[in-house]
């Protein structure tokens, strides 16, 4: 479990970007690339055979209706919940190898936010994965929270115990907190669920400037109708994946409808007949 | 027995060590009791403490001496079976998590009792390993390099010291691995290794403390301290603090009670950390129930001084529109009246008077003072101000203006007065005709 400590814990080129560099666009390994997933949970299925690609670093929306497995897919990439199939490669090798190039924002709802910590206690979180295990982060680490916190604009509620910011801040704490893990591919679970116009503005723009500087984020979203404004590529997720690309050819009424139009019943129907086998065996 | 420190009496050494015994058994629990109560698994750490029982007999059984290696070894891997069993069943089972638990842990505890009470062991009785023999920590001893100690601490000061390290150690891993297990887990700091980390901790601490305190007791000594420390502060290195503090507490109090009352000391350390839990569940300076029940009435009693002083203003304006030669004064009931008549009403009056808002007659009634007069007429403006604004916003009748307006008075302050009367163009009257006061230069304070 003990991982070797790292000795270039800061300054580390982009691994990512070096091999682009080096082997040319083509030879270049897709940023995300997830073949055949398959998630269940109690040997229900919730995703079938997923496959997707994400080639280069782009702004990707992943939408669907509720418990179509959006939170589902995004943990499974991170190793979060056991797959029943299926192979996950982020920069061209398995995600455990990968684990300093992603970043996470889990669903605001998933943690105890009366936990004793402040803010800046809470966006220093962010550097643990870097430094690996027992170390401590240093006075680098604080240095790059305290910029995270400003970045999002709240570096004035850095003391503050975290439960008594609004939803609105503490989502931007939570952003903080992946910025400070200065990933290359972030994974966002429903960031601009209940928060204010600010803050949304403030995700929004954060999302436009990670992209300019060749990152590529996967977010969770729920209101479609800022899908095409906020994204490149979306997409649509219904048990199974339905559609997924550019906004401009997949984000269309028919996919829509596809994605929305009533549940999937026969995956359904498979899923209960699997799991009462199961059961009856 | 003990025999030093030799300056004190026979019995103030068993006190002394009944105490030093306590106090290093409740620190340690109480460190681990954080990392529990912060993760929501108090009652897992239960579990695992009663379960290391079984532990403890089976490897008793099996070397036939009660030598602590063995021990440790039985307890760690019964608790450990504890959480990886509860896991299990809850995750393949179709058992709810707490059933599991329940299911789980009491069984290996009542393993565990059934398998002690066939043991004739000195040291390895149902009662002490139930409720522990904290009293008598002075009585049974052993050297160590030649200094004679109680044989509890030779296993207790190990399990501390080990806590320390641990809590210290991996400090940042079971920060993040108690506030965000998932984002701990995708860094590959595995939240479960963690689990499974503070559940073996849990388990040597509680065979650590067997001879002393007992299985049950020591439920006690891990989670009530860190849950009281947890409603006094909002930083996880003081809430360790504090939970320590609140155990070294329970120790002394406990140890002084118990001998006072001639009863088991590890109870009424238990005891003493459950007063104090109660304690600060009540006089919590930011989540207990005192200070909630002290701003509300803060509040009321605000709200009740500013509805006499409103009523007063109104009083005099009415004076002054029928062209009556004085106001006519309101009697103190009358004032309370307008105040609602509740118990901040009755403390309304008096408070005013003695902040020189309202002053009374020779006829022992009561009028404003220029003060007094400022604070009324800003009210007022608030009131009226908001009725024109929800007139104008708002498609309601008349007479739904007032209520609210009443209510949201009191929370007006002039900056927000002044953004609605700019918003409004200024007006002069409210929509019931009534003249809007103008405003005024300093008006802010409040009684």
């Amino acid at each position: 479990m003990l991982q070797p400590a790292r000795s270039d814990t800061l300054e580390r080129p982009a691994p990512a970007a070096a091999a682009v560099a080096s082997n040319g666009r083509d030879a270049a390994p897709a940023v995300l690339d997830v073949h055949d997933v398959t998630v269940a949970y109690h040997r229900k299925p919730v995703l079938w055979n997923v496959d997707l690609t994400i080639p280069e670093p782009r702004l990707v929306g992943i939408v669907g209706p509720n418990g179509a497995g959006k939170s589902t897919l995004i943990k499974a990439i991170l190793g979060l919940v056991p797959m029943a199939g299926g192979r996950i490669r982020v920069y061209g090798k398995p995600f455990e190898k990968q684990r300093r190039l992603v970043g996470y924002v889990p669903q605001r709802e998933s943690v105890d936010w009366d936990f004793p910590v402040s803010a800046f206690d809470a966006v220093l979180m962010g550097t643990y994965g870097e430094l690996g295990w027992l170390r401590r982060p240093g006075r680098r680490q604080r240095q790059r929270a305290m910029e995270c916190l400003e970045k999002v604009g709240i570096s004035h509620l850095a003391n503050r115990q975290i439960g008594q910011l609004s939803g609105g801040q503490q989502q931007r704490v939570f952003l903080a907190r992946a910025l400070a893990q200065q990933a290359q591919i972030y994974f966002m679970d429903e960031p601009m669920a209940g928060v204010d116009a600010a803050t949304e503005r403030v995700i929004f723009e954060l999302l436009r400037e990670l992209h300019t500087q060749g990152k590529t984020v996967l977010v969770v979203h729920h209101d479609l109708r800022t899908v095409p404004g906020y994204f490149d590529d979306v997409v649509l997720l219904n048990m199974r994946l339905v559609a997924s690309g550019p906004v401009e050819t997949t984000f269309t009424p028919e996919n829509l409808r596809k994605t929305y139009g009533g549940r999937l019943s026969i995956l359904e129907a498979a899923g209960e007949a699997l799991q009462t086998r199961e059961r009856s065996q | 027995m003990v025999d030093w420190p030799t300056f004190l009496s026979p019995e103030a050494r068993i006190d002394l060590w009944t105490i030093l015994v306590g106090l290093v058994a409740n620190t340690a629990c109480a460190l681990l009791g954080c990392f529990l109560v912060l993760r929501r698994m108090s009652l897992l750490g239960d579990a695992v403490s009663h379960a290391v029982l079984a532990g403890v007999a089976g490897a008793f059984l099996l070397t036939g001496s009660i030598a602590i290696g063995p021990l440790l070894i039985g307890a760690v891997a019964v608790g450990v079976l504890t959480a990886l069993l509860t896991q299990t069943l809850s995750t393949f089972g179709r058992v709810p998590e707490d059933s599991a638990m329940g299911v789980v842990f009491t069984s290996l505890f009542a393993l565990g009792v059934v398998l002690i009470s066939g043991v004739e062991d000195l040291h390895l009785d149902t009662d002490c390993v139930l409720f522990g023999k904290l009293g008598f920590a002075a009585v049974y001893t052993v050297d160590v390099w030649g200094l004679r100690v109680p044989h509890a601490m030779t296993t207790l000061v190990p399990a501390c010291a080990l806590t320390v390290l641990f809590a210290t150690a991996f400090w940042k891993e079971l920060k993040i691995a108690s506030f965000d297990p998932l984002l701990a887990t995708s860094m590959g700091l595995s939240a479960l290794v963690i689990h499974y980390l503070l559940m073996s901790m849990v388990a040597v601490v509680t065979v650590a403390a067997l001879e002393a305190v007992g299985a049950i007791i020591v439920v006690a000594m891990l989670i009530v301290p860190a849950a009281t420390a947890h409603l006094l502060t909002d930083r996880l290195n003081r809430m360790l603090l504090l939970s320590v503090a609140v155990g070294a507490i329970s120790a002394i109090a406990g140890a002084f009670w118990a001998r006072r009352a001639d009863t088991n000391a590890a109870g009424m350390m238990a005891v003493v950390a459950g007063l104090q839990f109660a304690a600060a569940v009540i006089l919590g300076p930011r989540y207990g129930l005192l200070g909630k029940w002290l701003g509300m009435l803060r509040l009321s009693v605000r709200i009740a001084c500013e509805d006499v002083v409103a009523a007063l203003y109104r009083r005099e304006e009415f004076a002054r529109q029928t062209a009556a030669a004085e106001p006519a004064p309101l009697t103190r009931a009358e004032c309370r009246r307008a105040a609602g008549d509740g118990f901040a009403a009755l403390l309304a009056v008096p408070r005013l008077r003695r902040r020189g808002y309202v002053e009374a007659t020779a006829e022992s009634r009561l009028v404003l003072t220029d003060h007094g007069r400022r604070m009324g007429q800003s009210l007022v403006r608030s009131h009226r101000l908001w009725e024109t604004f929800l007139n104008q916003n708002f498609d309601l009748p008349p007479d739904h203006l007032h209520e609210p307006a009443e209510r949201i008075e009191h929370y007006i302050g002039p900056e927000l007065q002044e953004q609605l009367a700019h918003e409004l163009a200024r007006p002069s009257v409210d929509p019931h005709g009534k003249t809007i006061p103008p405003p005024q230069p300093e008006t802010s304070e409040s009684p």
